[in-house]
């Protein structure tokens, strides 16, 4: 027994831990893209061909585009994809005027009661959505709202978290630079638009990400909202297409769909990865 | 200071309107709700005030299979994402090559559609006539007979809802212990491996307390989360869960404000007041333990 062999061993010992590890990290990786996989290979099967599969094939020799042409002809998915588009870009922009003048007031601005209801927005932070849904779709229900872009938009346009997100990013700016705005003459709101928001921009930049990735994904409130398909979003729109789109058997042109709606969050998160994650991990909840 | 104090409320007016109409208002609102009995929403009337919809909605059997269903969800898939992520956080932190590339990866369903890639899932384990579906072509290399996981028993049912949400959380659970392992001071583990501590000891007595109040959040966050499930089961099962038996509380609230056996905000209040009085029970004994054992 010498120090070589010893070494030796340790060595083979540190190799094969590793190789375990790299093995699990794999199989969990194939986990996670395998379904992306396989809604990409069935949407490109041909439906005799899905359908004549007893036993289904991990690769396809004729890819075909028709599930394509289907998804778009014989539902209405472009709808749903401009009606969610329409509802992410307005939720966002109006959500990012609301919280950037509530942020800029708690942070910037002296008023009677700011420490007061400051504490009270964070409390509003740990009321869960599903007590307060009850009432909001009475409320829009009586205003006439149901099946129109607004009843969509108008309870989610504020975000408490978002607000407090903001205005601690806006109090790390130095006071030095309002008081010099000030003595040039500058306005507040011009302060907040040409100074404040230009440096703060990584953080708006992580806001409007993570805003638009809710919005894509919104399924609960649509729902509750809209019964007229002309409103659907393009998750109340999947689930219509599963009950009753292409006729139940058609999973290659479903799988189309699928493909369809979830391009646009991906090209997102793949442009954005760094900055998806920071944001993440800095305040998204899910599950 | 009167001017500037109207000016500061003036920017304060949209979120504060929007905040009071859209979640102040509607707080409260549900209370009253709960205990208006017999409320019509045609007529916006009601009989009398009391804890009936309460006890209506405790004894609705479908309520209780939603709570059946729930508290199963919950316990079957808090732990096992916790303990899964930890390991998969553990290993990732160990490499260096390619670690970028994994945590990337494995960020990807965070960012996809619920409903969308539920569908997928469905159709992975669903078994038609024209055939068994591929999750059953594995049970059958394994000798396994074929299950139908869709429209099947029930445990089947369940267990494709367990292993969807499970598929669905990780990523949050690992991006955040990835971090919060590479946060842990360098030092101590130098120091432990100069007294050549074992690797075992190393994870539990220096790796675990130190991210432990991290790993708390987790399952304090995992157990509201798991709580409020409802889109994973609707992307699997279709909208009508009741039949399906496979709804869950947030199901049963929503089933009955709004959809065929809708109409009832009163029951629907109820129903969400118990739900959230289980979660602030189950968060508050959370706190409790984690007040004991974390080091912070």
């Amino acid at each position: 027994m010498n120090y070589e062999s010893i070494e030796r061993r340790a060595r083979r010992r540190e190799r094969v831990r590793k190789s375990f590890t790299y093995f699990c990290l794999v199989l969990w990786a194939l986990m996670v893209l395998f379904p992306f996989y396989w809604m990409l290979l069935s949407s490109v099967k041909s439906y005799s061909a899905y359908n004549s599969e007893y036993v289904p094939r991990f690769f396809t020799l004729s890819p075909t585009l028709q599930n394509y042409v289907d998804a778009f002809t014989a539902v209405p998915l472009a709808k749903y994809f401009l009606n969610t588009l329409i509802f992410t870009l307005a939720t966002t922009a109006i959500m990012l005027v609301v919280i950037t003048l509530a942020a800029f007031a708690f942070a910037r601005l002296d008023f009677r009661g700011k420490d007061l209801v400051f504490t009270f927005f964070l409390a509003l932070m740990m009321i869960p959505n599903e007590l307060v849904v009850i009432t909001n779709f009475v409320t829009i229900t009586d205003w006439g709202l149901r099946n129109t872009f607004l009843g969509l938009i108008l309870p989610s346009v504020t975000s408490v978290f978002y607000i407090y997100l903001l205005k601690e990013n806006f109090a790390q700016i130095p006071d030095e630079l309002y008081y010099a705005a000030k003595v040039d003459g500058t306005s507040d709101l011009k302060y907040l638009l040409r100074v404040l928001l230009p440096i703060c921009r990584p953080t708006m930049v992580t806001i409007t990400i993570l805003k638009v990735i809710e919005c894509w994904n919104s399924y609960v409130w649509p729902r509750l909202i809209t019964d007229d398909a002309n409103y659907f979003l393009v998750s109340n729109g999947i689930q219509e297409i599963r009950e009753n789109g292409f006729g139940r058997e058609n999973i290659p042109a479903m799988m189309a769909a699928v493909v369809v709606i979830s391009v646009p969050l991906i090209v997102l998160f793949l442009l954005f990865h760094k900055k998806i994650m920071a944001g993440v991990s800095r305040g998204g909840t899910k599950g | 200071m009167e001017r500037r104090s109207a000016k500061g409320w003036l920017y304060l007016l949209p979120a504060v309107a929007f905040l009071g109409v859209f979640l102040v208002y509607p707080l409260v609102d549900v209370f009253v709700y709960s205990f208006e009995e017999g409320y019509n929403s045609a007529s916006q009337s009601f009989f009398g005030v009391g804890p009936y919809n309460y006890s209506y909605v405790l004894h609705d059997p479908y309520f209780l299979q939603a709570l059946k269903n729930t508290f199963v969800l919950v316990i079957i898939t808090v732990p096992l994402s916790t303990g899964l992520a930890l390991l998969i956080s553990v290993g990732l932190s160990s490499i260096q090559k390619l670690k970028d590339l994994f945590q990337t990866v494995y960020f990807l369903p965070y960012v996809t559609n619920t409903l969308a890639v539920g569908l997928v899932f469905m159709i992975l384990f669903k078994k038609t006539a024209y055939t068994d579906g591929l999750v059953n072509l594995m049970l059958h290399w394994f000798g396994a007979g074929p299950v139908d996981f869709i429209d099947g028993p029930h445990w089947a049912k369940m267990f494709v809802l367990c292993f969807y949400t499970v598929w669905v959380v990780m990523p949050f659970k690992i991006l955040i212990l990835t971090s919060a392992l590479a946060s842990v001071n360098q030092d101590y583990y130098n120091a432990a491996r100069i007294d050549g501590t074992s690797r075992s000891r190393i994870f539990f007595r220096i790796t675990l307390p130190m991210i432990s109040p991290m790993l708390f959040y987790l399952i304090i966050t995992g157990f509201i989360g798991a709580f409020k499930a409802y889109s994973d089961a609707v992307a699997i099962f279709g909208v009508n869960l009741n039949a399906a038996g496979m709804n869950t509380m947030v199901g049963y609230v929503y089933d009955m404000l709004y959809g065929d056996s809708g109409g009832y905000p009163s029951y629907a209040s109820a129903a969400a007041i118990i739900l959230f009085v289980i979660v602030l029970t189950i968060t508050c004994i959370n706190l409790l333990i984690s007040r004991k054992n974390v080091h912070y």
